[in-house]
Formats: C-alpha cells, sequence, structure tokens
C-alpha cells in the first residue's frame, strides 16, 4: 500500500483574529496535524477570488481560510465580504470538478487557540477523505495553465 | 524592480524552542539553495543585541537588499527586525518573517520530521514573497493633544487625574449621572480599611474642578472613527431635563416629588425620588429627573421648588457633542454575576441571603440602615453569617454562566465583612465558606491572620445547598467540609453571597466601535498579557481596570496610571508613524465602474474626475489597509501596498513547490 496521503493545504489567515488564535495554539503547545501552511493577510476581506483559483490550480488539496467571527474584524465588515465571495467560489468550484469541501471558511478569534487547532484537525480529516487534488491525479502537465491568473 | 534580489535568511534557534524540534543547520542549507538568496545564516536569539548587530552586519557584508527571518510570530517581533533592517541601511518594508515557532516547531513537538518539512516550506514561501516586496516610507501625521476617557469609576478618574496633571485635555465620559462605579458604593477597603468615600470623593472632586477635564456625565460614546492621533468622537449627552449650569444642588426639586422608587445605586434598598442624585457625594452634585418615573406633576418647577432658578426643563433634548482626540482609553468596569441562577443558593427567594455589595449598603455609613447590619426579613441583627466565596467564580458550570476564572476580590472582601461584623456585633460568628483564602497582596496574608484571630471561623468546601426556615427565616447551610471529609450542616441568621465579578455589558458596545477583542474570560484582551497589559491591537487605545480583567483597587490605580502614560506618549510626542500599508488604484487600469466605492468600510475611496475620465482615488489617511476594494476590483486597479497580488501568488507558488 502506498503511504498514507498527506494533503497540503493553504492556510489565508487574518492578522487581528485567526493568526493570532493559531499563534495561541503555540503560545499553549496544542498539537495539531502540520498539513497547513499559512499565509497572512490583514482581513479576509483582503481574500481575492483569484488566490484561491491559484491554489488549487498549482495542486493546493484544500484551502482555509479564517477570519474574525462576524461583528468582530478588525476593520468592521471584511468578514462579510470574504464569506460571500467563498461561499460563491465554492459554487465556482465545483464547476471546476473540485468539491466544494476542498475550501473553507471558519471564524477563529485571537483567543480560540483550541478552536484553530480544531478548524485544522478537522479540514485535514476532510480533505484525506476527499483524496489529493484531482489535478495532481491528473498529472503534473495540466497543472500550469488549468486556470490562468489573470482571468480573476 | 530592477536591481538583481539579494536576500538573507536568519534562522532563530530560539534557545530550544526551535533548535530543539527541528535541524536549524539543514533549515539554512536549504535556504541557501532558493532564488535570490546571498547569505543564510543561525544563531541562538535572533532578537537579541548580538542577533539584530548580525542582521545589520550582514547586510553590509552580502550587500543584501531584502532579510527574512525565520523564528518566532510577525506579530511578537516584526517590529524588531524591521528595525535591525532599516538600521542596516535596507528599507524596512523589504524584510519578512517565517513563523516557525508559534506556528510549527510549538505545535508540531511530537512531529519533528513534518514540522521541519513545514519549516522549509514556510521559509521558501516568505523568501518567495521577499522578492517581491516594495520599499514603503511611513507616513507621519500629526496628534490631536486630547484624550478621551470611557468610564468614570476609580480607573477612569485616575486615568483622567494622570493625563490631566501631564497638561493633557482630557474629555471624561460617565454613562450614570455620577462618576465614582462601584468603589462609591463601597464602605471600606480591604486591608488597610480606609472608608471608601474618605479616599475617593477628593479624587471625585478634583476631577470636576481640574481645568483640564471636561466631565461628561449621563453621556455615552455614540461614534468612534478615525485612527491614533485623530479620532473623531460622536458623545451623546443624555438629557437630565435639568440644566446642569443652573441647578445648585438644593435638593428642593427631590424634596416635593411625590414619586418614589427603587434607587439603583443602592441596588433598591432604599428608595429614592423621581427627581434625584444618586448618592449624596455625588459629582457632579447636579439632580436628574427619571422620565420612565416621572408622573410630570410639575411640583419639582414649583414656587417652594425649582421656581426661580428654572433649572428645570421637561422639554430639554440630549445633545450630540463631537470631540477630537488623540489617544483613548477604555475603563468601563464589570458587572455582578447574576447569582439567582444558582437555585441551589436561594438568592431572591430568602430573604436573608444577600450579595457581597449589597451588604457593603447594608454596613455601609451611607446605606439604607445607617450602617446597622440587620437581617432583612425581620431587621433583627444577626449572630452567626455565613459567607460563600467563590459565588460563580472557579466554577466551570457554564449552564448558570458561572465563571471558570478567580475573581481576585471576593476573598478579600469577604475577610473584610467578616472583620466589620466583628467590630459591630458583639459575640457574632461569622462563618467562611472557601475553596482556598487567596490572599495575595501586600499586607493581605497578614489581614487573613488578623481575621482568624478576631474569630472569623473558615470552613474549607462549597455550599452545596441553602434552605430555609418559612417561620424563623433562618437558613440552613449544606456543605462539605472537605478538611474533615465530612459533610455539614448548619443554621445560620444570614448568608452573604460573594458572587462572581463579571464583564460588563456596556463594555460590548465600546468594543465594537473601537474593534477590539475580548479574552477567553470575556473581559477586554490586550496586546500582551504580561508586557503590555494597558494597550489593545488597536493603535491609541488603551486598557484600565476591570475592563481588563479582575483586580482590586491597588491594581486597578497602578493599571490606569500605566494605561495613562502609555496614551500621553504619542500625544506628548506631536506625531506618529502610520504604517503605509493602504491602497492605491492606478487610474490608468481603473475603469470607473466604482464596485470599490460602496464597499470601503472607511469611506475611503472616492470617483474623481482626472483628465476628463472618472477613475476611483483612495484616501491614505482614511484607508486602513484591510484590502477589500483590492480583492474586488474587476480591473485589478487597485493596488494593496505590502500586500500585493504579486506578491501573495509568489507565496501560493512557493507553496506548491513543497510537492
Ligand atoms: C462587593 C465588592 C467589594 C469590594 N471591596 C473592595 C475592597 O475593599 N478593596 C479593593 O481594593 N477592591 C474592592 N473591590 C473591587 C473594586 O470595586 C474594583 O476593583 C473597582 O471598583 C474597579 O474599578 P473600575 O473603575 O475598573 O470599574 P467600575 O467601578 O465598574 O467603574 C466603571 C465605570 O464605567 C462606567 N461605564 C461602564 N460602561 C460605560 C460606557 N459604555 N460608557 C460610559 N461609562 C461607562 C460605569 O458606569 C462605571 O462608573 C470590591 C468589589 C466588590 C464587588
Ligand atoms: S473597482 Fe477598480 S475599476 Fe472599479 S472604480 Fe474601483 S478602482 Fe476603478
Ligand atoms: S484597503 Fe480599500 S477598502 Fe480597505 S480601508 Fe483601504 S480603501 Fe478602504
Ligand atoms: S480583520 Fe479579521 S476578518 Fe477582517
Amino acid at each position: 500500500m502506498a503511504e498514507e496521503f498527506e494533503p497540503n493545504i493553504l492556510g489565508i489567515l487574518c492578522n487581528w483574529c485567526t493568526y493570532a488564535g493559531a499563534d495561541l495554539a503555540g503560545t499553549s503547545r496544542m498539537q495539531y496535524p502540520p498539513n497547513v501552511r499559512v499565509i497572512r493577510i490583514m482581513c479576509t476581506g483582503r481574500l481575492d477570488p483569484a488566490f484561491v483559483l491559484k491554489a488549487l490550480s498549482v495542486g493546493a488539496d484544500g484551502v482555509l481560510i479564517s477570519g474574525c467571527h462576524i461583528g468582530d474584524c478588525h476593520y468592521l465588515a471584511g468578514n462579510f465580504k470574504s464569506r460571500r465571495r467563498v461561499a460563491l467560489l465554492r459554487k465556482l468550484i465545483e464547476e471546476y470538478g473540485y468539491d466544494r469541501e476542498r475550501l473553507r471558511m471558519t471564524f477563529v478569534s485571537a483567543s480560540e487557540g483550541a478552536l484553530w487547532a480544531e478548524v485544522v484537525q478537522d479540514m485535514v480529516n476532510t480533505i484525506k477523505k476527499l483524496g489529493p487534488n484531482p489535478l495532481k491525479q491528473a498529472g503534473a502537465a495540466q497543472l500550469e495553465g488549468a486556470v490562468a491568473d489573470d482571468e480573476f | 524592480m530592477d536591481e538583481e534580489k539579494r536576500i538573507g535568511v536568519f534562522v532563530c534557534h530560539c534557545g530550544t524552542n526551535i533548535a530543539g524540534v527541528i535541524n536549524v543547520k539543514e533549515l539554512v542549507e536549504y535556504a541557501k539553495t532558493l532564488p535570490h538568496v546571498a547569505h543564510a545564516e543561525d544563531y541562538t536569539y535572533m532578537c537579541s543585541t548580538p542577533g539584530q548587530s548580525m542582521i545589520k552586519d550582514r547586510i553590509k557584508e552580502f550587500n543584501l537588499n531584502g532579510t527574512v527571518v525565520a523564528a518566532c510570530s510577525p506579530r511578537l517581533h516584526e517590529p524588531t527586525f524591521r528595525k535591525a533592517t532599516e538600521e542596516g541601511g535596507v528599507n524596512s518594508f523589504l524584510f519578512t518573517m517565517s513563523n516557525i515557532r508559534e506556528q510549527d516547531t510549538w505545535v508540531h513537538m511530537e512531529e519533528p520530521e513534518k514540522a521541519m518539512e513545514k519549516a522549509k516550506d514556510l521559509v521558501r514561501m516568505e523568501v518567495a514573497r521577499a522578492s517581491k516586496l516594495e520599499p514603503l516610507t511611513p507616513k507621519t501625521v500629526p496628534v490631536e493633544k486630547a484624550a478621551l476617557v470611557i468610564g468614570a469609576g476609580i480607573a477612569g478618574i485616575q486615568a483622567s487625574l494622570e493625563l490631566a496633571d501631564a497638561g493633557i485635555k482630557t474629555y471624561l465620559v460617565e454613562k450614570e449621572p455620577s462618576i465614582g462605579g462601584m468603589m462609591s458604593r463601597l464602605d471600606k477597603t480591604f486591608p488597610t480599611l480606609d472608608c471608601s468615600q474618605c479616599i475617593l470623593t477628593p479624587k471625585m472632586v478634583d476631577v470636576e474642578r481640574n481645568p483640564n477635564i471636561e466631565l461628561m456625565t449621563y453621556s455615552e460614546v455614540e461614534g468612534i472613527s478615525g485612527y491614533i492621533g485623530n479620532f473623531d468622537v460622536t458623545i451623546r449627552k443624555k438629557s437630565r431635563y435639568v440644566y446642569e449650569d443652573k441647578c445648585n444642588g438644593c435638593g428642593k426639586c427631590q424634596e416635593v416629588c411625590p414619586v418614589s422608587r427603587p434607587n439603583e445605586f443602592d441596588l433598591g434598598l432604599q428608595p429614592r425620588k423621581a427627581a434625584y442624585v444618586p448618592f449624596p457625594q455625588a459629582v457632579p452634585l447636579k439632580f436628574t429627573i427619571d422620565m420612565d418615573s416621572c408622573i410630570k406633576c410639575d411640583l419639582c418647577k414649583g414656587e417652594e421648588a425649582c421656581g426661580e432658578l428654572e433649572a428645570i426643563d421637561f422639554d430639554k433634548p440630549d445633545e450630540l457633542i463631537t470631540v477630537k482626540v488623540g489617544t483613548i482609553i477604555v475603563a468601563t468596569g464589570f458587572d455582578m454575576y447574576d447569582v439567582e441562577r444558582k437555585e441551589e443558593w436561594g438568592y431572591k427567594v430568602f430573604d436573608n441571603v444577600v450579595t457581597g455589595i449589597e451588604f457593603e449598603r447594608l454596613i455601609g455609613a451611607s446605606g439604607p440602615t445607617g450602617g446597622k447590619v440587620i437581617r432583612p426579613s425581620d431587621g433583627k441583627t444577626p449572630k452567626t453569617v455565613g459567607f460563600v466565596l467563590c459565588a460563580g467564580s472557579r466554577d466551570q458550570d457554564e449552564e448558570d454562566g458561572a465563571k471558570p476564572y478567580c475573581s481576585r476580590v471576593c476573598c478579600m472582601y469577604s475577610l473584610k465583612h467578616a472583620h466589620q461584623l466583628i467590630e459591630k456585633i458583639p459575640g457574632v460568628v461569622p462563618y467562611l465558606f472557601y475553596m482556598d483564602i487567596r490572599s495575595f497582596g501586600k499586607a493581605y496574608e497578614e489581614f487573613y491572620y488578623r481575621i482568624q484571630r478576631e474569630g472569623g471561623k473558615f470552613i474549607r468546601g462549597r455550599v452545596a445547598r441553602i434552605t430555609e426556615d418559612p417561620v424563623t427565616k433562618n437558613l440552613f447551610v449544606t456543605a462539605e467540609d472537605t478538611l474533615l471529609g465530612a459533610p455539614l450542616e448548619m443554621e445560620l441568621d444570614m448568608v452573604v453571597l460573594a458572587n462572581a465579578v463579571v464583564p460588563a455589558e456596556s463594555t460590548q458596545k465600546i468594543k465594537s466601535l473601537l474593534t477590539l477583542s475580548n479574552s477567553p474570560d470575556g473581559f477586554l484582551l490586550e496586546a500582551h498579557p504580561k508586557l503590555n497589559p494597558m494597550s489593545t491591537t488597536t493603535d491609541g487605545v488603551f486598557l484600565a481596570g476591570m475592563c481588563q480583567g479582575p483586580r482590586d483597587i491597588p491594581d486597578v490605580v497602578a493599571h490606569a496610571a500605566a494605561a495613562a502614560a502609555a496614551a500621553s506618549i504619542p500625544i506628548h510626542r506631536g506625531s506618529v508613524t502610520l504604517e503605509p500599508i493602504y491602497a492605491i488604484v492606478d487610474p490608468e487600469h481603473c475603469g470607473g465602474c466604482a464596485t470599490c466605492i460602496g464597499l470601503c468600510p472607511y469611506g475611503a475611496t472616492e470617483l474623481k474626475t482626472v483628465d476628463d475620465k472618472l477613475v476611483a482615488s483612495v484616501n491614505e489617511a482614511k484607508c486602513k489597509g484591510c484590502g477589500t476594494c483590492g480583492s474586488a476590483c474587476p480591473s485589478g486597479a487597485i493596488k494593496m501596498q505590502h500586500f500585493t497580488n504579486e506578491q501573495i501568488m509568489s507565496e501560493i507558488e512557493a507553496f506548491a513547490q513543497g510537492w
């Protein structure tokens, strides 16, 4: 049997809530699966749909967006906007043949280190069930150019 | 950028925090293989002076024009390494940080190999980002020479006096008709037993007299916009239906007013009129008409009352005031846990079960009984009194809304109450039901011994149930004495519940206006629990007193003074540097579709006509850098500085090189 599939998940976190929450998980030495690589943005409002499509097109097995709880955004309403974008994107990626569960948005505050650990665990479990990004299975040749950057 | 990128990567061991989990040497060697990396090196503590010097030296030695430090969280040390980079002669925005501690070695300690893999990915992503970073120049803006303090308990009072003494114009906003907060309700204060009013009233009067303090009572903050140095604040001065400048505090309106209702200040233990001051030492000593209970009989306006002064006007509207301040201190205090939710103790069911703060009023000289402690049921003097400590504190019962934390004041005030009882009632026996006595402050443990000597009886155990004899109204207390390991039942005349302190309801609105966060306990979150307990993550906004967490008066005063010092620094400096993280519109590419206009939460985006073409532009001063507009622009015309599409895309590409 091949070795167990270890998903590569891209995390895009807002600086004020989830990034801080993830730091707290660290200071509290909570242990969670090492499958997420994080990009820090100031607010989830910065989430350009192109980031998600790009990540999937280069082979990410999942994309996890996480920010402040609704009502708690450091810039008042960035997370409202990203929540809508993610909802649409989940439909869109389905059109591209990705399971919508490969994209997820969660809300984790600066004090919820334990929740961050849970969110990661849960995402990893989900992606493990879904298997690798279908593009990876299709072969590297098709990876590039499957989604052109400039279109979004 | 045309200049060839030459990036230096610096890997921190953080003692064994990082180096104990992953092989830092291997990480350095890996970094050297990455594109644009001109130098890579490791060091035990990058944040130490030698670590910082290393960055400066290597920049010169290897002619670097970008730096990456792989260490702790950028939320901790980004400023440190930005400074070192700048001092090395490279623009500080050409530096970026790879978080291999909080988000790697600390959370994957048990899987060191995978942590190593992740560290490589994180470093590679950050190097990619560094290769796309652009130099930026922070902007400097002037700071308004005024401060706002919200809440006038002892915390807000202390902070305002400190600010005013430092020569800063201070607006102090209090929602109640008088300043003073919880401390004005206390009789004596532990452990010195100073009379609370005697030490508080002079400070309250100082606030009123200080020419630098503009006091706004019966007022609430309605809106806050702007940023550090330049906050615009809207304050609603609720109508007292009395002109403050005309009212001389004579109280004749109160004498003639026929309405009687429970006084909130005394927790309803005493009545007040519809025309009232909450307590005689109120500051300002200006009467308020409570329109909810006023029957408009007009007696207070009559000849014998306010007649000639004409201070009363039932049509007086609320006033909206706007002020401009440079910094803000939040000092909105706390509420008491609703101990009625603990049905087993029978609060509000049995007359002789009271709370700690009700006991303060019962024993206080200015309280309803003039300081004579009596049983609420029959007015008799109690001879045995039980004190239930940790009533709703250090309790995991979420269903009852109880709190897992220690309230930090109840042990000490219950000891104080026991002492006061012994002093007032010969032969009385106070029984203190406790889990642990936490008497950690200066002279506190000594106070504990004193109460033991004076005859306080200490029973280690939680009270499981209180029942009442319906005839005598005496109380039966069931508890377990955990030291004897035996259950116990006791008949007592009266019981005082030392209920937990909880986050104030009224803090919530301020929290959202200033985009602050809560810590898990529900109190306001500080910038750093140890090193910066008086600041928040919103620049220019500080915390004083109980709104940040339970503490007693000495700690509140110290915290408030610290907040005042911190809040005065930008004001005295006269200017602040703002992060140049704002959006810019490229007019060439903007199609004038106006998508971005409605999106900005701060109204920073606007449409302008440039060369006959309608294009969007961003007002730098208003933009806070969230990036929402940029990610929605269909023409890709908006660039979010320091978080550009190019920079983020390069990170995503680098991420993909991991497989
Ligand atoms: C029963 C009891 C006994 C105690 N005994 C002692 C003792 O003996 N010694 C001791 O050291 N400590 C004692 N303490 C603790 C002490 O009361 C507190 O440490 C102190 O009062 C906290 O001060 P503060 O200013 O932070 O909060 P508060 O006293 O709660 O003041 C907050 C103020 O802000 C106002 N406010 C709230 N929200 C807003 C808003 N949105 N806008 C405008 N204004 C607002 C409130 O009306 C209030 O006036 C006791 C506490 C209790 C409950
Ligand atoms: S969204 Fe983009 S194109 Fe439309 S007005 Fe704003 S900047 Fe111009
Ligand atoms: S980045 Fe755009 S949306 Fe965000 S504050 Fe600045 S102008 Fe407004
Ligand atoms: S700052 Fe966290 S979602 Fe906006």
